[in-house]
């Protein structure tokens, strides 16, 4: 019996009237996996997220979800069946407080009929279930930090605030758009369990990165973007040993003096 | 390092007092439950008691306009701060609500209590209708079409000769008694105060707030951004047609001159002067504004570059607003202290 | 066959309107509501050169185009700088700009009486069968050669390219050294020239009223909706889109509904596709 995948990018195609960002890309996502999606920049990897959660329409091609075809829905009618997304610029409500930013997805429909991550059941008191959500992801619930006006926080609990806006919603996909950058080392330490915790829970990410080293912590399988083409996909050792993922990155001259050096 | 001048700051910070008016503390003493009601209740008694202190028909007459332009104030002030959406044709609003209460009273006979109610639920759908769509765009297509649809519907009756044409409407229903006429805009316009204001702080006050902060955010949160604009449009519309049926039945008559560019133009003056996003900062700015444009009233059109020119320059200066100003004072205690 | 006349004539009139209210949007994001504030002003300026002054006709009107390029240049520099970015407090500022200039010329200068400019060329020719006046030919005249000299010059000059730079991507034309607050400003300067240029071409046909400055600033934001911003083609073609509607309307329906038409114009877009016939919409940031 097979598995269908749970995500599905078929032929896709985008056009930014006469740039092409995307290529008749194609790939697949299977439940319960961690893909990382890496590439130089301007390979198409911000717009590949933006084309799945709806923000962009798609020249051409097909994405499914579940086998449902969401190609060019509305974002939030996309966001409304568990296929939700971080910001790599950071879109907190600045003017609120933390836990206030919760607030809103908890509002949504779709909260409201799953309860919000860990929550089973019929929402309650939407501050309340915020700050839980808050605490898992991070913030110490007994300290003040959860109460501070988002524009005085650092980039670290910013990251996480994203990845909890995301949580509320119960999703079945996030995509992670460079959720490790900005952050310092001991930051990232502290979210990679945090991610795994994710899977274990039964979320599939897809995670856009450029800090290489952590993905290949925490990714089942990597692909490798171009001119928004795919390059190359696989599991992350298998990936960084074909030459043609050096050349992208380095260059095709300089990718023989790193491959001396390696 | 010299020791004759150390630099110092100035610093703001809460009174304590009001840190101790936050939550269940504002019930431990006489003082702080004072602190708390006392604004609200000049604020009600002062309303209530303006039209017994004022002299003459004409004055009180003025107060009634004073709260109907007040409630224009209010739905631009709530559209603008609360919800991203600067609506440049209050005009609109009032137009559609006077014309169809006009309706409800002379062609269905209904009297002013049904008319009125009428008027501002049918008003409010009719404005949210025409103005759906440019609601999932930016806000300045909103000020776009609030912008033209009060000159064209202004036009359109005057070519069509419909809807009374240039005479407009006459012979409506005054308020049944002289006392309704003068306090019902001014309960309607407490009611809406603090409606409004109790809406706003509200979780869905919140996801209108976060729409005009970040509206991506919401929808990757996944709403319909759409839907709540047209929700926070159908409540500021109806208070608008509320305004517009008021005015309607104080004057018994109703005509194209409700479209007038002094109902777009003076709420926004009146929020602009009295502190925007305070809700009440809109009233005072219409109790300093409107009793000068009366005086003005000889001076014809140019009591509107009057109100351009205050917009213009609390606009492009960034004053605060007599409103905002006050509540800072009142919340808030300035000192300078040494670095 | 007049249809085809009228339309035409009508449509360049509206590419006229568009043309300083697409400039400046396209360069520095700002609405300029008091576009039409700026094309009445003009024309009475140039009114009072020639009447009150006793000015020249030429030079009433290079009086005009000078004059009224300055006075934009100042009201951007002085106050309209200040809310760069901010698009609410933008659209208020430059719409209170727009009703202090208006409403101020309908109160002090216009009283009562009618005013007109002179026409450039008098009399009239028949083309096809239909009397057309020579001041509406050279409208259609300038107004292409106009369109054609606008193209060149956001192509080939160093200014024009500038203003290309900053309209396309504004941080990038900031690193290239490009003073993008000195173009904002030149942009706006430029602009109401054009508007003056408009005026001062079209109020010959016709009088000079306070009405006139809403209506073409309605017009040329429905040319400049309908057409896409960014977009000289796209506003062309708009333009004789809405410019022919108008004449089939007043044909078929009466004069009265050609705003009207405008107004339905920019509904329909706004449903049916918001970024207009040729916006594009670029990133996820540009968005309509």
């Amino acid at each position: 019996m097979t598995e269908e995948p749970l995500l599905e990018v078929r032929e896709v195609t985008k056009n930014f009237g006469g740039i092409i960002a995307l290529n008749r890309l194609d790939f697949t996502v299977d439940e319960g996996e961690i893909l990382g999606i890496i590439g130089p920049n301007g390979s198409g990897k911000t717009t590949v997220a933006n084309c799945i959660t709806g923000f962009i329409k798609p020249s051409s091609g097909r994405i499914l979800f579940r086998g449902r075809d969401i190609t060019g829905m509305r974002p939030h009618r996309i966001a409304d069946m568990g296929v939700t997304r971080t910001f790599q610029i950071m879109r907190p409500y600045y003017s609120l407080p933390a836990y206030k930013n919760m607030v809103i997805p908890l509002f949504s429909p779709r909260a409201r009929r799953t309860g919000g991550w860990r929550g089973g059941g019929r929402l309650g008191d939407r501050n309340t279930v915020g700050i839980d959500i808050l605490e898992e992801i991070g913030f110490e619930r007994d300290s003040y930090v959860p109460y501070k006006v988002t524009a005085t926080l650092p980039t670290g609990y910013l990251k996480r605030l994203e990845l909890a806006r995301c949580l509320a919603l119960k999703p079945e996909l996030i995509i992670c758009d460079e959720v490790f950058s900005g952050l310092s080392m001991s930051e990232i330490a502290s979210m990679v369990p945090l991610i795994e915790r994710l899977q274990m829970d039964g979320i599939t990410l897809i995670m856009i990165e450029h800090r290489l080293r952590e993905l290949f912590k925490v990714a089942n399988r990597v692909m490798v973007l171009n001119f928004g083409e795919k390059l190359v996909e696989g599991p992350p050792a298998e990936v960084m040993a074909d030459k043609r993922v050096r050349e992208a990155y380095f260059g095709s001259e300089s990718a023989e003096e790193v491959m001396k050096h390696a | 390092m010299s020791a004759t001048a150390r630099p110092a700051r100035k610093e703001r910070i809460d009174r304590g007092i009001k840190v101790r008016t936050e939550g269940i503390y504002a019930l431990m003493s006489w003082r702080e439950l004072a602190y708390l009601t006392v604004p609200r209740l000049v604020l009600i008694v002062g309303l209530l008691s303006l039209p017994l202190v004022m002299p003459g028909m004409y004055w009180k007459r003025v107060i009634s306009i004073v709260c109907i332009y007040a409630l224009l104030a209010l739905s631009f002030d709530f559209l603008a701060h609360f919800v991203g959406l600067v609506s440049l044709g209050g005009a609109f609003f009032v137009g559609t609500g006077s014309y169809l209460t006009a309706i409800l009273n002379t062609k269905l006979g209904l009297s002013p209590l049904v008319s009125i109610p009428g008027a501002t639920l049918i008003g409010g759908a009719l404005c949210t209708l025409m103005l759906l769509p440019c609601l999932p765009l930016r806000g300045v297509y909103f000020a776009i079409v609030t912008l033209m649809y009060p000159l064209f519907l202004a036009r359109v009756i005057e070519a069509l000769d419909i809807l009374g044409g240039t005479d407009g409407i006459m012979g409506i229903d005054s308020f049944p008694s002289a006392w309704l006429e003068q306090y019902f805009v001014i309960i309607m316009l407490l009611l809406f105060l603090f409606a409004v204001r109790r809406l706003v702080n509200t979780d869905l006050g919140l996801v209108l707030r976060a729409v005009k902060d970040n509206d991506q955010a919401v929808r990757a949160s996944g709403m319909d951004v759409t839907r709540y604009r047209a929700l926070a449009v159908f409540v500021a519309s109806a208070i608008g047609c509320l305004a517009g049926a008021c005015l309607v039945h104080i004057y018994m008559w109703a005509g194209i001159s409700t479209f007038a560019l002094d109902f777009s133009v003076l709420p926004i003056a009146a929020t602009v002067i009295g502190g925007s996003g305070t809700l009440v900062g809109p009233l005072l700015g219409c109790l300093i504004l409107v009793p000068v444009s009366e005086l003005l009233r000889d001076f014809g059109t140019l009591r509107i570059v009057f109100y351009a020119l205050i917009l213009l320059a609390f606009i492009v200066f960034r004053s605060e607003g007599l409103m905002v100003y006050g509540q800072r004072k009142y919340h808030q205690i300035e000192r300078w202290t040494k670095i | 066959m007049d249809i085809l006349i009228y339309g035409t004539i009508n449509s360049v009139v509206l590419a006229l309107y568009a043309l300083g209210f697409a400039l400046v949007y396209g360069t520095s994001r700002l609405p300029n509501f008091a576009h039409g504030a700026l094309y009445v002003l003009s024309g009475f300026i140039a009114w009072s050169a020639l009447n009150t002054l006793g000015l020249n006709y030429f030079i009433s009107i290079v009086l005009a185009l000078v004059i009224t390029a300055i006075i934009g240049a100042v009201i951007y520099r002085v106050f309209l700088i200040r809310v760069r970015g901010m698009e609410i407090s933008e659209i208020i500022a430059s719409y209170a700009v727009a009703l202090a200039i208006l409403e101020g010329l309908r109160w002090g200068g216009f009283k009562g009486m009618t005013y007109t400019l002179p026409p450039f060329i008098e009399g009239s020719t028949t083309i096809a069968g239909i009397s057309v006046d020579y001041q509406r030919l050279l409208a259609v005249g300038i107004g292409a050669a106009l369109v054609a000299f606008l193209w060149v010059f956001t192509h080939y000059t160093r200014i024009g390219l500038a203003l290309q730079g900053m309209a396309q991507d504004e941080r990038a034309a900031l690193m290239l050294g490009i003073d993008s607050d000195f173009m904002a400003v030149v942009a706006m300067g430029l602009g109401s020239a054009l508007a003056a240029l408009a005026a001062i071409v079209l109020l010959p046909l016709g009088n000079i009223v306070v009405e006139s400055g809403y209506n073409v600033l309605i017009l040329a934001i429905a040319v400049c909706i309908v057409g896409g911003i960014g977009s000289w083609a796209g506003a062309v073609l708009a333009a004789f889109i809405i410019g022919f509607a108008q004449i089939l309307t007043v044909v078929y329906l009466g004069s009265h509904f050609q705003m009207v038409v405008a107004l339905l114009a920019i509904i329909l877009t706004l449903i049916l596709k918001p970024s207009g016939l040729f916006g594009q919409q670029k990133e996820l940031e540009e968005r309509v």
